[in-house]
């Protein structure tokens, strides 16, 4: 009896810190991390999202003022210059910005504003402002940065009701930010559940599922969330507001995602490795964890990374037209509301600027998902 | 030119041979490293003959017979010298090489000269359109124009492979026709404009046997009516055995063994070629007994160092200097070569 | 006499195809596999050869469970000996014999899961059905593994890291681990290279000798076939038209497709003579077989008699059976055993 290797799989090589970069070792996870890394766009589109959410978590904090403040002087001004450099060529180590004094423009005789070189006030880092809760828990009233008072500072303009426009993007990204994460963590959850009964078990079920899918999806979109959104009753909390919201979308969208499930179910089921599975003893469980699930993980992330754009979109469609979020809350939706008239946005152009926003997350998340469906076959050459 | 000078001119043309393949080197960068997939190919195809590449998977075979008429991924470097000697004089003493791939001199020859049938035929015709037209275009890119003449010979065609029912069978789409007729088809579409090379990869891999029999003797009898040399490609020494006049015998980007046919089995000199021959099981032979078998599995041509290919797998190795240095070829008898250093100090032989 | 371990009993398998062209026409029945029956002995190597279409995959599916039958039953005889009705088994006696037949599919790339590590991949069987400890379990599976002739310092890799005849030895090892009394092979050496082959199947011999165990070997390649088997099967179109030991059946065939087959094979011997029998026409659609015997569009000695009568697979020798009209009275021609004339 020849003496066997003792082989304990504690000790093996693949645990030594050589291995974690050998090809050999990779499991598929880390594969597809080293083909992710290679896609420029993507990896860039990752840190403009995380700073972009990193913004909107402490929005409070960073938004110089709140969204109920208003200063009925400095109704549709246009956006204060930060400055280094004073009138008389003098430089400041600590920015400011002079404030603006009405004034009427000689040709159109319309009301402008212009910079009063006199009046200067210094831009302050922890400035004492309104207060709020800090991440809804701590009261305070210190802001990032600020003017002092009688000072304003209004980086991006101000709106119709002499709103600051910054603060309000800062504290608007809040919702157009995260209603889409939990719209479409909930579109996964039904999407996963639904899409995998149906796939894995086939037959009738399969046939009543897909036909309930095929009907949803015939409904034309933007009407069916103009109904849903007119049904939510006028005074209710925010929360609950937000919750209404989120569901509606998540109502409509979860079927995208259970049709790639489905058919990624159908698919791989019939695939050598899981029959082998089957023969060996394994139960159905374990088969659809261990062997399925990972199949298509990768692409089910994929989807949903894809599906966030179209829920960004809606939210601020729907806002756009006054059927999603309503005062007191506030999204870039809602204030791209006063966009809606064109001497508005022909007058005031920075109102335009939450549009922007809007589209560098849509594109932001589609290089991302095209980046991750690039690496979410590691196995394609 | 005199009848006797344009006689001994013709006589001297028979002589040459149709395709010569000379230090052919293919290199494709991979993610770490270099592969030579193939590494100094050399070998002639005479007329009318024909000449089998045998290998394994990985050997190089596949991307040496598309290298002839220029079909490989842009990502293969390739670099040797192909000649060609097409009976035509417009087209001899022609280097493939040095043609554009893409360029019009190599697309007359591929199609009309040299011909190409592929092992899988359910790939090498366009779902879209009908066999019978797709046919029918190759014979007008090369033959002629007129769409009735092409029809005539494309139908003649199909009924010269053996399919019946020509005319119902011209207005199919591919997926109404099995393996075996797919083939006949590719085989028709391939000759359908008189090639004088005919390049076979893997012809017959995917079909059932008893099909498989039946598309070997039809490219037999064709070989005879055509008068065509033919390349095959193949990794099954039986087909060899029956189709080949001469063999090569591929390992890791290299031509291991090179003999006419007869000597090849019956006097082989590579352990390599000696191995394939013993681990194959064969009909009639000797009950349950038991295979020998080549230890270990073909390596990754990337990057290797100058040494014999097959060192590691090899029983009859000899260390220090099988793997330090490049084998050379010796000439066991003027047909028959081999690269081997068990071989390279017999009398016989020099090696160059 | 030795034991029966396996006795299948007019196996039938049929799938309903819907017609593509009428949209509410009923679907064609396509019988895959038809009234098939035959016995299994104990430690012996029964090789099942067809051509595409004949239903050998689809037969070893429904034996080892991956796939229903239709109708019919599998007879399993356990090692006490007592008579399991295999296909119908459930819940705990499931539990108990199916551990008892295994499979090695072709594809050594798609029989592998590659999202998990060779060790995970040849200890799931065993982890689904004992308790062991971690230990015992690594134990295991170093034994079967280099048993098998794996590098155990390599389990922790993943599939992709392996070649095609490493994948299959993995396959191997997998089915092996719960010592199982019959493994079918299907195809199980198809997709590999020549010199890879060889040593599969002399590996495939010595794990036989060593653990007892009984093969189904699914084939299309008569050579290896003939080389490893005790007793040999050739299908047709979902029927067995020939069973009978390899020697038997190899130098005198009793069914014409057997001999064609044979004859159609080429051999590495460039001096063999080529009298072949080149079958004219196509193998036959199962959706659509011919009547009678479903061989007789191909074959050379057809009567009346046979493209109206479908032959019954029977007794024409000492353990030899054949589904031809014809079985006694064709003299066919076998294979030639030939002093091998080279190294």
């Amino acid at each position: 009896m020849r003496t066997l290797p003792v082989f304990r799989r504690s000790k093996t090589e693949a645990l030594k810190p050589e291995a974690a970069k050998d090809i050999n070792y990779s499991s598929q996870w880390r594969l597809m991390y080293i083909k992710f890394k290679r896609h420029k766009l993507a990896r860039i589109s990752l840190y403009v999202l995380g700073f972009l959410y990193f913004v909107a978590l402490f929005a409070q904090f960073i938004a110089p003022y709140g969204l109920q403040s208003y200063d009925s002087k400095y109704v549709n001004a246009p956006p204060m210059t930060v400055r280094f450099i004073d009138g008389e060529g003098k430089f400041h180590l600590q920015p400011f910005v002079y404030e603006l004094k009405s004034a009427r423009d000689p040709e159109t005789m319309r009301k402008i504003f212009v910079a009063d070189t006199e009046k200067k006030y210094s831009l302050q880092f922890f400035v004492k402002g309104e207060e709020y809760k800090f991440l809804g828990l701590i009261p305070t009233t210190r802001h990032l940065f600020g003017v002092e008072e009688p000072g304003r500072l209004f980086m991006l303009g101000t709106d119709a009701m002499g709103r600051d426009m910054f603060s309000r993007i800062v504290l608007g990204s809040q919702i157009s930010l995260s209603i889409p994460l939990v719209g479409v963590g909930i579109s996964f959850v039904l999407g996963l559940i639904i899409g995998g009964i149906s796939g894995y078990f086939g037959g009738w079920l399969d046939s009543i599922i897909q036909r309930i899918i095929e009907i949803i999806r015939s409904f034309p979109t933007l009407p069916l969330w103009m109904a849903l959104s007119a049904a939510i009753p006028p005074r209710i909390p925010i929360v609950t507001m937000y919750l209404y919201i989120v569901i509606i979308f998540a109502f409509i969208g979860w079927t995208d995602l259970a049709r790639v499930v489905r058919g990624k179910f159908i698919s791989l089921k019939n695939e050598d490795y899981v029959i082998a599975a089957k023969i060996a003893g394994v139960g159905n469980t374990k088969i659809i964890v261990k062997h399925l699930l990972p199949g298509f993980i990768s692409y089910l992330v994929v989807a949903t990374t894809l599906a966030i754009p179209n829920m960004i979109l809606g939210e601020t469609a729907m806002s756009f037209l006054g059927l999603g979020i309503r005062s007191p809350a506030t999204s870039w939706g809602v204030l791209l509301q006063e966009a809606q008239k064109i001497e508005n946005v022909a007058l005031y152009p920075w109102k335009l600027i939450p549009l922007g926003f809007v589209i560098l997350t849509v594109l932001a998340y589609n290089f991302l998902g095209d980046g991750l469906r690039d690496a979410a076959d590691p196995y394609k050459k | 030119m005199t009848t006797q000078t344009a006689q001994a001119a013709q006589a001297a043309k028979e002589e040459r041979p149709l395709l010569s393949v000379q230090d052919l080197k293919i290199r494709i960068q991979m993610e770490n490293g270099v592969m030579h997939a193939v590494d100094g190919v050399d070998f002639e195809i005479k007329k009318g003959k024909t000449l089998g590449l045998v290998g394994e998977s990985g050997c190089g075979k596949s991307l040496t017979s598309r290298a002839i008429i220029g079909i490989n991924p842009k990502e293969c470097e390739t670099t040797g010298t192909i000649g060609y000697d097409s009976a035509d004089a417009a087209d001899s003493e022609l280097n493939l090489l040095s043609l554009d791939p893409k360029g019009k001199r190599i697309r007359s020859i591929r199609g009309r000269k040299i011909a190409m049938i592929f092992q899988e035929p359910m790939t090498a015709f366009s779902p879209m359109y009908t066999i019978g037209n797709q046919i029918m275009e190759a014979i007008r890119t090369h033959r002629t124009k007129n769409k009735k003449e092409a029809k005539k010979i494309a139908l003649e065609m199909l009924g010269k492979v053996g399919i019946s029912d020509q005319e119902k069978r011209f207005d199919q789409y591919p997926h109404e026709f099995s393996g075996g007729m797919r083939q006949r088809a590719m085989i028709s579409m391939a000759l359908s404009c008189n090639p004088e090379l005919l390049i076979a990869d893997e012809p017959t891999t995917a079909l059932d046997v008893t099909i498989q029999a039946q598309v070997l003797e039809l490219m037999q009898s064709l070989q005879r009516e055509f008068g065509m040399a033919i390349l095959l490609v193949t990794h099954d020494l039986g087909i060899i055995a029956e189709m080949c006049d001469e063999v090569a015998v591929m390992y890791l980007g290299k031509i291991v063994e090179q003999a006419p046919v007869k000597e090849l089995f019956y006097n082989p000199k590579h352990p390599y070629t000696k191995g394939l021959l013993k681990s194959m099981p064969r009909l009639g032979g000797e009950k349950s007994v038991r295979l020998d078998s080549i230890e270990g599995s073909v390596p990754m041509p990337i990057d290797m160092p100058p040494m014999c290919g097959f060192y590691e797998r090899c029983k009859d190795r000899i260390e220090g200097v099988c793997n330090v240095n490049a084998v050379p070829k010796t000439d066991i008898s003027d047909q028959h070569t081999v690269r081997c250093f068990l071989y390279t100090d017999r009398p016989e032989g020099e090696s160059p | 006499m030795t034991k029966s371990i396996l006795d299948v009993v007019r196996l039938n398998k049929s799938f309903d195809v819907k017609s593509r062209k009428k949209l509410w026409a009923k679907p064609t029945r396509v019988q895959v596999l038809n009234d098939i029956t035959f016995q299994l002995f104990e430690g012996e190597t029964l090789s099942i050869v067809g051509e595409s279409g004949c239903g050998k995959t689809t037969l070893g599916r429904c034996i080892v469970r991956g796939m229903s039958a239709s109708s019919g039953e599998v007879n399993y005889y356990a090692s006490e000996g007592e008579r399991i009705d295999y296909l119908k088994l459930k819940g705990q006696d499931a539990k108990k014999y199916r551990k008892d037949i295994q499979m090695i599919f072709q594809d050594p790339y798609s029989s592998l899961s590659p999202r998990m590590s060779v060790y995970d991949i040849i200890a799931e069987p065993l982890i689904a059905n004992f308790k062991l400890r971690k230990s015992e379990i690594d134990d295991k599976v170093t034994e079967i593994a280099s048993q098998t002739g794996l590098n155990v310092s390599y389990l922790q890799r993943y599939p992709h890291a392996f070649s095609g005849g490493q994948r299959q030895r993995i396959a191997i090892a997998r089915a092996l681990i719960m010592q199982p009394r019959l493994i079918v092979c299907d195809e199980a050496v198809s997709a590999l290279d020549v010199s890879i082959q060889a040593q599969i199947i002399n590996l495939l011999k010595d794990l036989q000798e060593q653990y007892q165990i009984t093969y189904i070997f699914i084939s299309h390649d008569l050579s290896i076939v003939q080389n490893i088997s005790d007793r040999v099967a050739v299908m047709h179109l979902g029927r067995i038209v020939e069973l009978a030991s390899t020697e038997s059946m190899f130098s005198q065939p009793k069914h014409p497709y057997t001999e064609a087959l044979m004859s159609a094979v080429p051999q590495p011997d460039p001096e063999r003579k080529k009298d072949r029998i080149i079958l004219e026409g196509e193998v036959p659609n199962p959706a659509n077989p011919p009547s009678g015997c479903h061989f007789h569009p191909r074959c050379a000695y057809r009567t009346d008699k046979c493209v109206q009568q479908v032959p019954e697979l029977r007794e024409v020798g000492d353990g030899h059976f054949a589904a031809c009209h014809y079985a006694e009275e064709l003299n066919l021609r076998g294979v030639r055993h030939e002093e091998a004339k080279h190294a």
